[in-house]
Formats: structure tokens, sequence, C-alpha cells
């Protein structure tokens, strides 16, 4: 297994900022973020050209704490703001942090837009299948059966699958991976830095102080342990039974294709009416 | 870039649309960046910049709802642009959060509300003056704001290169409101000569990075406004914060994070309030009246004066925040004050706040306030103001 430098993140952390942060302990939100700075460090982007930009929720805490051009926007609005921000400077790394609710409840709507266009963003959704920071509501991707606190009998919503909304909407490059599958998620995070397109990286992410506790799903490590489990390879995910299948999902790059982005498009039809 | 544009179009004499002159203005003004949904009485304002701003190297962009608008219009300010939206009532509505957020954040940009009557869908093409509160109460939380109203083409034109100015000095969000007749009706224009008009950009740091920090203390001076991508690297939320940007929950910290916002307005009353007092010398009966609905107002003033009526008017060309000094000074002795608006009672509200504070016992018997309020989606006419003049005995 390759060694995880840690000085890295201690590099790119913002030494004004009181910490400790907001997380719980166990919380995958900082496995994730160091994820992401390891991914950018080895991209060797400045710091100056990189813009992260949230939404709301536990998950949407994590650019304050990095030394980035930051923003922390409003509930589910994180890539309409980044949209403004690349649009007027194409020539930033925009990154959003986003929860499942934020991106596909409240945000739904900028995120399937978001894909359609193609814009150049690459968009992490961290999803805990919770509304964590309001301490445990359903999300459209809290499994159908379980607690929370607004479904106390169980929740009987039918489930988003993030990877295939965006695939539906018009991502270019659409991957899942888990918090426990950390090297994995480095690297499409990396990819997805590196394409041309609109770019989502799904994170299943644990959260056991919430939605652990309300599912008796055991601590954090046995959350990690269930997601090294249930999160299979397509070709690992393909052998297996129909039967077999139940509470197992795919993890892998489902997506990765050159469309044309939408900023440069814009920058072409500016060049083309200079021209005239 | 801006100046050279604005060389060109040098003293014209054109037919312009209401709607028209706010894109000129917001162009004039150095506007390089729109993001908005379409929605009737606005629309024109889109279109129009759909056409003029990728031509000028600036952006264009229609977004998926409003909220989506006044999102991608703070994004891109915070990233260098000079940006705005425009709307009517219902995206209005959808845009105070993104708004309030515009205001907390200290972040310039400029909202245009081209009124419609209301409440909800209601009459999408005619004129109303209901959001004159929903403009300043509208957002959820106590931040002060700034809303400009013009009653011509001409000012339409002005105070949207005004409304850009105010935002960029100030930090905030400032709305321009205009109606649905003010924006669709077509006059003839002289536009201001052009070496004339000021632009005020805001003021990039100097600093190095380390000292830089995104807000300031004093709410006196203007305070320098770094963007994202120029080695400035800092932190803006919705969250209470310091002066840092970062989120804060200290007491101290927070007291000054809100005295600010509302002293930045309030220390600058001169600089934002504009008035036009028109025959109120001699007046002994006085109209209060804005936007379109003063336009009818100067006419009734001109007709009573006419048969000897000592009639004048009042009008503010900025509603927000409200002409406390005005009203108190050039209605406070007035026998009679008429206000007429095409809506419930809003204006009216904030007059007779002003007014009750001078009014006592003695004289509140012989003055008055008149109310001419509608809400039918028609005009209010020179002749119905007339007709509250001569209830007035
Ligand atoms: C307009 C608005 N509605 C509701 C909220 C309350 N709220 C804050 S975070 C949140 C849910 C966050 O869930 P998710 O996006 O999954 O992020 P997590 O906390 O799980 O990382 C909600 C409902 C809000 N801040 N703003
Ligand atoms: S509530 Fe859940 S998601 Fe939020 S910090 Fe705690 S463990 Fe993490
Ligand atoms: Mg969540």
């Amino acid at each position: 297994m390759a060694k995880i430098p840690q000085k890295i993140i201690h590099n790119y952390l913002r030494h004004r900022k009181q910490f400790p942060h907001v997380w719980c302990p166990g919380c995958s939100n900082g496995i994730i973020l160091g994820a992401i700075i390891r991914a950018i460090d080895e991209l060797k982007y400045e710091r100056d050209d990189v813009a992260m930009i949230s939404g709301i929720g536990c998950s949407s805490r994590m650019p304050v704490y990095v030394d980035f051009n930051t923003l922390h926007t409003l509930h589910g609005r994180a890539l309409a703001y980044a949209t403004g921000v690349k649009m007027f400077k194409p020539e930033m790394k925009v990154i959003v942090i986003t929860g499942d609710g934020d991106a596909t409840a409240i945000g739904g709507n900028h995120f399937i837009h978001a894909c359609r266009r193609n814009i150049d963003l690459t968009t992490i959704v961290v999803n805990n299948n919770i509304y964590g920071m309001t301490g445990g509501q359903y999300s459209p991707t809290t499994p159908t059966g379980d607690i929370a606190t607004t479904s106390p009998y169980g929740n009987i919503d039918p489930v988003f699958d993030i990877c295939k909304l965006a695939l539906g909407a018009g991502a270019t490059f659409v991957a899942r991976t888990t918090a426990y599958h950390v090297i994995e998620a480095q690297s499409f995070i990396k990819q997805a830095l590196e394409h041309k397109g609109f770019s989502i990286v799904e994170i299943m992410s644990a959260c056991p102080v919430i939605y652990g506790r309300l599912n008796k799903k055991g601590d954090a490590p046995a959350m990690m342990r269930e997601m090294k489990e249930n999160a299979l390879p397509l070709e690992k995910f393909d052998e297996l039974a129909p039967e077999e299948k139940q509470g197992k999902y795919i993890r892998g790059i489902f997506k990765q294709e050159i469309f044309p982005e939408y900023t440069e498009k814009y920058a072409e039809l500016v060049a083309s009416l200079q021209r005239e | 870039m801006a100046k050279k544009e604005i060389k060109k179009n040098h003293q014209e004499m054109t037919l312009m649309q209401g709607n028209e002159a706010i894109a000129r203005g917001a162009l004039t003004a150095g506007l390089n960046f729109y993001a908005g949904y379409p929605i009737t009485p606005s629309t024109e304002i889109a279109e129009i910049l759909s056409a003029e701003l990728p031509k000028r190297g600036g952006v264009f962009i229609q977004m998926e709802d409003e909220i989506a608008g006044i999102s991608a219009v703070i994004g891109a300010s915070l990233a260098g642009a000079k940006a705005m939206t425009a709307t009517s009532g219902p995206g209005f509505s959808l845009m105070l959060e993104g708004i309030g957020f515009a205001k907390m954040a200290e972040t310039p940009c400029v909202v245009v509300n081209v009124m419609r009557g209301g409440p909800s869908t209601g009459l999408p093409t005619s004129p109303s003056q209901s959001d004159i509160m929903q403009s300043r109460w509208g957002n959820h939380g106590d931040a002060p704001a700034i809303v400009l109203y013009p009653n011509s083409v001409k000012e339409s034109f002005e105070l949207t290169i005004r409304a850009i100015n105010l935002a960029e000095k100030y930090r905030t969000c400032v709305v321009l409101l205009t109606d649905e007749v003010l924006a669709h009706m077509r006059e003839m224009v002289e536009l201001p000569d052009f070496k004339n008009i000021r632009i005020i950009d805001r003021i990039k740091p100097t600093i190095p990075p380390e000292w830089y920090r995104h807000y300031d203390e004093n709410p006196k001076y203007r305070t320098p406004l770094a963007s994202y991508g120029e080695g400035y690297r800092f932190h803006v939320t919705g969250l209470a914060h310091d002066l840092y940007g970062f989120p804060t929950n200290k007491a101290d910290e927070i007291e000054i994070m809100m005295k600010r916002l509302r002293k930045k307005i309030t220390h600058h009353i001169k600089d934002l309030v504009q008035i036009e007092s028109f025959r109120m010398e001699d007046a002994t009966t006085a109209i209060f009246a804005a936007g379109i609905t003063s336009r009818a107002a100067k006419a009734a003033v001109k007709l009573a004066r006419k048969s000897g009526k000592r009639v004048g008017l009042l009008r503010p060309l900025t509603i927000w925040p409200f002409p406390d000094e005005a009203v108190r000074k050039l209605l406070g002795s007035k026998k009679t004050v008429i206000v007429p608006e095409l809506n419930q009672g809003q204006l009216s509200l904030e007059v007779k706040r002003v007014l009750g504070g001078i009014w006592n016992y003695e004289n509140r018997k012989t003055r008055k306030i008149i109310e001419v309020r509608k809400t039918n989606g028609e005009l209010i006419t020179p002749v119905e103001i007339l007709n509250a003049i001569k209830e007035v005995k």
C-alpha cells in the first residue's frame, strides 16, 4: 500500500484559522479533504489558481480550512456560484464541495444544469446518506427503509443514484468511490481535476455520529469496513448473483468523455464576434 | 476599455425604451457580467445584454432559475466582475436569500426589479409599486438596503450607472426598482455627456497578502477588495465572520460585523439619498410620489397651480435609505400630504412614520395624509390626484 505523507496536508491548511474543526470524531470528511489536498498537490496547481466552493452542510465546511480562494455559499447553490467564478475567470481551477442533500435535493436543479452545460468544474459529492449538519433528516440518498429523525418508522422514499443522475444530465466525467478507498479517491479526484468539462466524483462517506447511530451501523471503523465490503469494482459486482448484489454498489469511473466545454465555447463566441 | 466605448456614443439623442436604457447604463458603468432568468417585464434587459456583452468580451449567461442568477452574479463579483441581474417580483422573491448573502459577505452586485402587479404571478404585463417594502425587508436578517427608483427613461440610464457605482463603493447589493410602464415605454433621451459620468471601480489592495483582511472595522471609508485568483486567497462565507472572513460566534466580533453593515449606510446618508423637489417653496399641500406615479403627480401639480392651488411634489430617487430628513423638512410643515402609489400603502407607511414623529397633539388635528392607492394594474392618473387635491380644504 502506498504511503500517505502527512506533511502535505499541513502545508495547505490555513494557519490563521482556529482549529479544532467542526467535524465529529470518526467522520469521513477529513479523510476526503485529505484526498483532495493530495490530489491538488500532485498536480502542482498554484494555490492562487484554485477556488474551492461549497454549499451548506458538514461536508461543505471544508473550504474554510484550506489555503485557496474559498467560498462557502448557500445551501444547494455552490454550483451556481462556481459557474459565476468559472465564467469570469476560466483560467481558475474550480472545485465544488457538496453533500448529498446539498447537491441533489435543494441544489438538484443547479446540479443537472451544470452537468448539461459541461462547464469545467470538478464536483465532489460527499454522500453520507443523510443530512448530517441538521442532525439526521433523510436525504434523497437515504436508503429506503432507513431511520432518520424525520423518518422514525423507516424512510419510504426511493433513492437517487447520484452517478446515474449525472450521467443522464450530461456530465462528461463521472466516478464513485468511498472514503475507505482513499488512494482511489485521490486518483479519481486527480483525473477529475485534469478532465476538461464537468466532472463529478461521488465519495461515499461515513457519518457514524448521526446516520450510523440512527441505523445501528456501529462505530466509524465498522462503517469503514462496510464500505470496504460493499463498494465493488464493476467486474466484481457483475460476477455476483442477483441476491448477492443486495446492499452492494459499484465504485469506479463510469464515464470519461471529451465533449465541448462551456467556457471554451463561450470564448469562441466572443472571439468570433470580435473578429467581425 | 469601457471608456473607448463611451466616446463613440457621445451625447446622442435617441428614442429608447426604459429597459434598453438600463442595459445601456449598465454597460456604460462597466458591467462585464450578467446572469439571470427571463421574466416579463424585465426580459429586454437580458436580451440586449446577451447581444452586447459577448461583443465586448463580457459574460452573459442564462441560468436555470433566478436563484442561480443571483448566485452566479455573486460568484463572478468575487472573481472581480461588475455583475448584475434583472428580474421582476416573483424572481426577486427567489433571489432574496442570495441578496442577503451579498449584503452579509459585502460583495458588490446590482439587482434590477421591474415591478409588476402581484401577489404571485399577478399581472405580468401591468405596472405596480408593490415591492417597495420587499426590496427593503425581503431578505431575512437585519441588514439595510440601498434601493433606487427612476421615473424616466433617461433616469433609468443614469440610476443604473449610479446603482453599479454604489454597489462597488459600498460593497453591497444595490437594488434598482422600476415598473412595467417605465420599462416598456419609449422616450427621446439625450444621453448625458459621457465625459462627465463618474465611474466608480472597487479599490484593489496593494498590501502583501499576509496583511490582507477582507473586511474592515471602520464603516466610514472605502476598503480595498481583492478578487479571487489575484494572490489574496481569502475566505467568504454567509456565516457571521471576523475581519478575515472566517466564521465566528464571538459576540464582540459579530457586533463589529453587524455594526459595520448598518453604519456603512447610515454614515453616508448624504451620499446615498437623492430627492427631487418641485414647486415646494410656497406649497401648502405636498405630494410624495415615486417612479411612474410621480409623473402623474407632477402633471397634477401643474394643473392645480393653474387653478391657483399651492401644491408641490417631493420625489425620492433613493427609496432606501428612506429620505427621512427631506420628508421631515419639506413635508413636516405642510397641512396636507398626498401619497399616491400603486400598492396598498407602502410609501405612505414610511411618510407616516417620519411625520408621526413631528406631529403633536396640537397640529395633528389640522394636518392629514391622503392616500391614493391603486392595485388593479392601471396607473394613477393626474386627474385622480387632482381630485385628491380638491378634497383639501
Ligand atoms: C435554505 C436552507 N434550507 C435549509 C437549511 C438547513 N440545512 C443546513 S445543512 C442541511 C443539510 C445538509 O445535508 P448534506 O448536504 O447532505 O450535507 P452533510 O451535512 O450531510 O454533509 C440543511 C437542510 C439551510 N441552511 N438553508
Ligand atoms: S454529523 Fe456526521 S457528517 Fe457531520 S461531522 Fe458529524 S459525523 Fe461528520
Ligand atoms: Mg449528507
